[in-house]
């Protein structure tokens, strides 16, 4: 994608590695204890439910849903793509497993909340962005 | 109930700076205008102040963000402090305000001056709000710094400001309970109406609901007139123990009780109900420790960084319930000067400039005294509640007047 906009990134680390890099391997992940099964995020050391170090990253569908959104109109950064939509969406596989992204490959007016979603990434450097298009959901 | 603050800390003066969208001038100097301006006001001197608190400390950025630290402020005054603390991880603006008022109730202190100061409409200059105010030249993210923290699962999705995360709120908000853009415009109208009223104000010339709906978007569902406008300035107010307020010259305004919960996870977007952020705690822990009721309030001064974030405070401290934000302030009898609640008196920040929640604590002092001037509520006020934060920031405190 030639019109990739500037993006600030991300800096990486052991503790959010599996994150920005899993849509190298077309994966959204997000880590999970062993025992409780629930996701966290942002990733941190312990579990907030178990207190419990049994964590591993673990890849999710990627199918999520439009919790809330903004057109952004203003100019932080000029871009010739304004407005351009930013979003909370919530990963089908656990109430409350949220995530701030973009909605993309979707005019920005079309975007409404409860829309179901499905995860793409953009790769800038070593950092695979997780973004959203409209999914069809199957009838 | 829990005892909670009631009659053992009080606002014993209060002042502010000269206030403009860019002065050019050194913060340090708007600060300490404020600072020594509101001890004469308490009809004190620096020699009686043992205490020093500060929201958000001395730190770089954003440029404009603080105006000036403790030291600073220490040093320039030649204070003899007992105690003294200034940082960002508080419960909202207001947080230094509370921490000064349990320095005084535990008998640490006496006397804390506490201050807020910004410059940010100068930093910012002629360009216009920058956000965060991060480098973020086209195609240079090379050169751009890595981000972590919070900003590692903001700014990467290109949400760049505050603006765009209590968007999604209100935009939420809009979806669950119905609320419209002619509803928000209230708070916007109530404060440019209660500007007009004010010298200080920035923003004084009629507006109107076609003004409003017609301003350029900033994120939507924010245009232009729902979000406050970046100023110089500083406010400063003292805070005294119940035996010390008796050497004070003007009547006490008693901190009847404070609101620092935050009982959610402090995040802009992983907080579990999207339409109330933190101000939903804060406001609850306001009314669990006094006797007085949301009924008893004669005047509201509730943060308005962003028009949504005034309707959010009318919910959180309930003036009205759950989602009935839109419905309180539709046609705007009910906040006006005259009205049920009079809001933001002053202007609030969308009209008088934004000095960090400190200009909604400043109003409510002017209040209670009766110094409104023109503006002044009629009725003889003796209860206000001042507000300040949104999203993760949330912090207010309930005054009263004997
Ligand atoms: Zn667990």
């Amino acid at each position: 994608m030639a019109d990739k906009p500037f993006r600030l990134l991300p800096r990486l680390s052991d503790r959010n590695r599996h994150f920005w890099q899993g849509g190298e391997h077309g994966e959204l992940r997000f880590l999970r204890c062993e025992p409780c099964r629930s996701f966290i995020h942002p990733p941190q050391p312990v579990c907030p439910d178990c207190l419990g170090k049994q964590l591993a990253p673990a890849a999710v569908s990627g199918r999520a849903t439009v919790l809330t959104f903004t057109l952004n109109h203003q100019p932080w950064v000029p871009s010739p793509d304004h407005p351009y939509c930013i979003a909370i969406v919530e990963i089908e596989e656990q109430r409350g497993l949220r995530l701030m992204t973009n909605i993309v490959h979707c005019p920005a007016e079309r975007v409404s909340i409860g829309m179901p979603v499905q995860v793409v990434f953009e790769k800038h450097e070593d950092v695979w962005i997780p973004l959203f298009e409209p999914r069809e959901d199957p009838a | 109930m829990t005892e909670g603050l009631a009659r053992r800390a009080c606002i014993t003066g209060a002042a502010q700076s000269q206030v403009g969208r860019r002065l050019g001038r050194d913060p340090l100097e708007l600060t300490l205008d404020a600072c020594i301006a509101a001890i004469e006001d308490a009809g004190l001197s620096r020699q009686d102040i043992d205490g020093l608190a500060t929201y958000p400390g001395n730190v770089g950025t954003p440029r404009g963000f603080s105006g000036a630290g403790i030291s600073e402020v220490h040093d320039a005054l030649r204070l003899e402090l007992d105690w003294f603390d200034g940082g960002p991880e508080q419960p909202g603006q207001l947080g230094a305000v509370i921490n000064a008022c349990m320095a005084v109730a535990t008998g640490v202190v006496k006397h804390v001056l506490v201050f807020r100061s910004v410059w940010e409409g100068t930093a910012q200059g002629k360009g216009g709000r920058q956000g965060l105010g991060l480098p973020g030249e086209e195609g240079g993210s090379g050169r751009a710094p890595r981000m972590s923290g919070m900003m590692e699962f903001t700014l990467p999705f290109r949400s760049y400001s505050a603006a765009n995360w209590i968007a999604m709120s209100a935009q939420r908000h809009f979806y669950e309970y119905g609320t419209t853009r002619e509803q928000l415009a209230q708070i916007a109208l109530n404060a440019r109406s209660n500007a007009a009223l004010n010298p200080k104000a920035i923003y004084r010339e009629p507006m109107s609901l076609d003004d409003y709906l017609s301003a350029r978007m900033i994120s939507t569902p924010f245009c232009l007139y729902d979000c406050d406008v970046p100023v110089d300035g500083a406010t400063a107010v003292v805070v005294s123990s119940t035996e010390a307020a008796r050497d004070c010259r003007k009547p006490a305004l008693w901190v009847e009780s404070v609101g620092s919960a935050l009982r959610g996870r402090p995040s802009w977007d992983q907080f579990d109900d999207l339409t109330t952020m933190a101000l939903r705690d804060a406001g609850a822990m306001l009314w669990e420790r006094t006797d007085l009721k949301p009924a008893d309030v004669d005047v509201a001064e509730l943060y308005d960084g962003f028009s949504f974030i005034a309707l959010a405070w009318l919910e959180a401290l309930g003036f009205c319930g759950k989602g009935e934000g839109g419905a309180f302030v539709e046609g705007g009898a009910r906040i006006a000067r005259n009205g049920e609640l009079p809001l933001n008196t002053h202007g609030g920040q969308l009209s008088a400039g934004r000095l960090h929640g400190y200009g909604f604590l400043h109003e409510a002092c002017v209040q209670l005294w009766g110094e409104g001037g023109e503006r002044q509520v009629p009725g003889d006020p003796r209860v206000a509640v001042a507000a300040a934060g949104g999203g993760p920031l949330g912090g207010c405190l309930l005054l009263r007047r004997d």
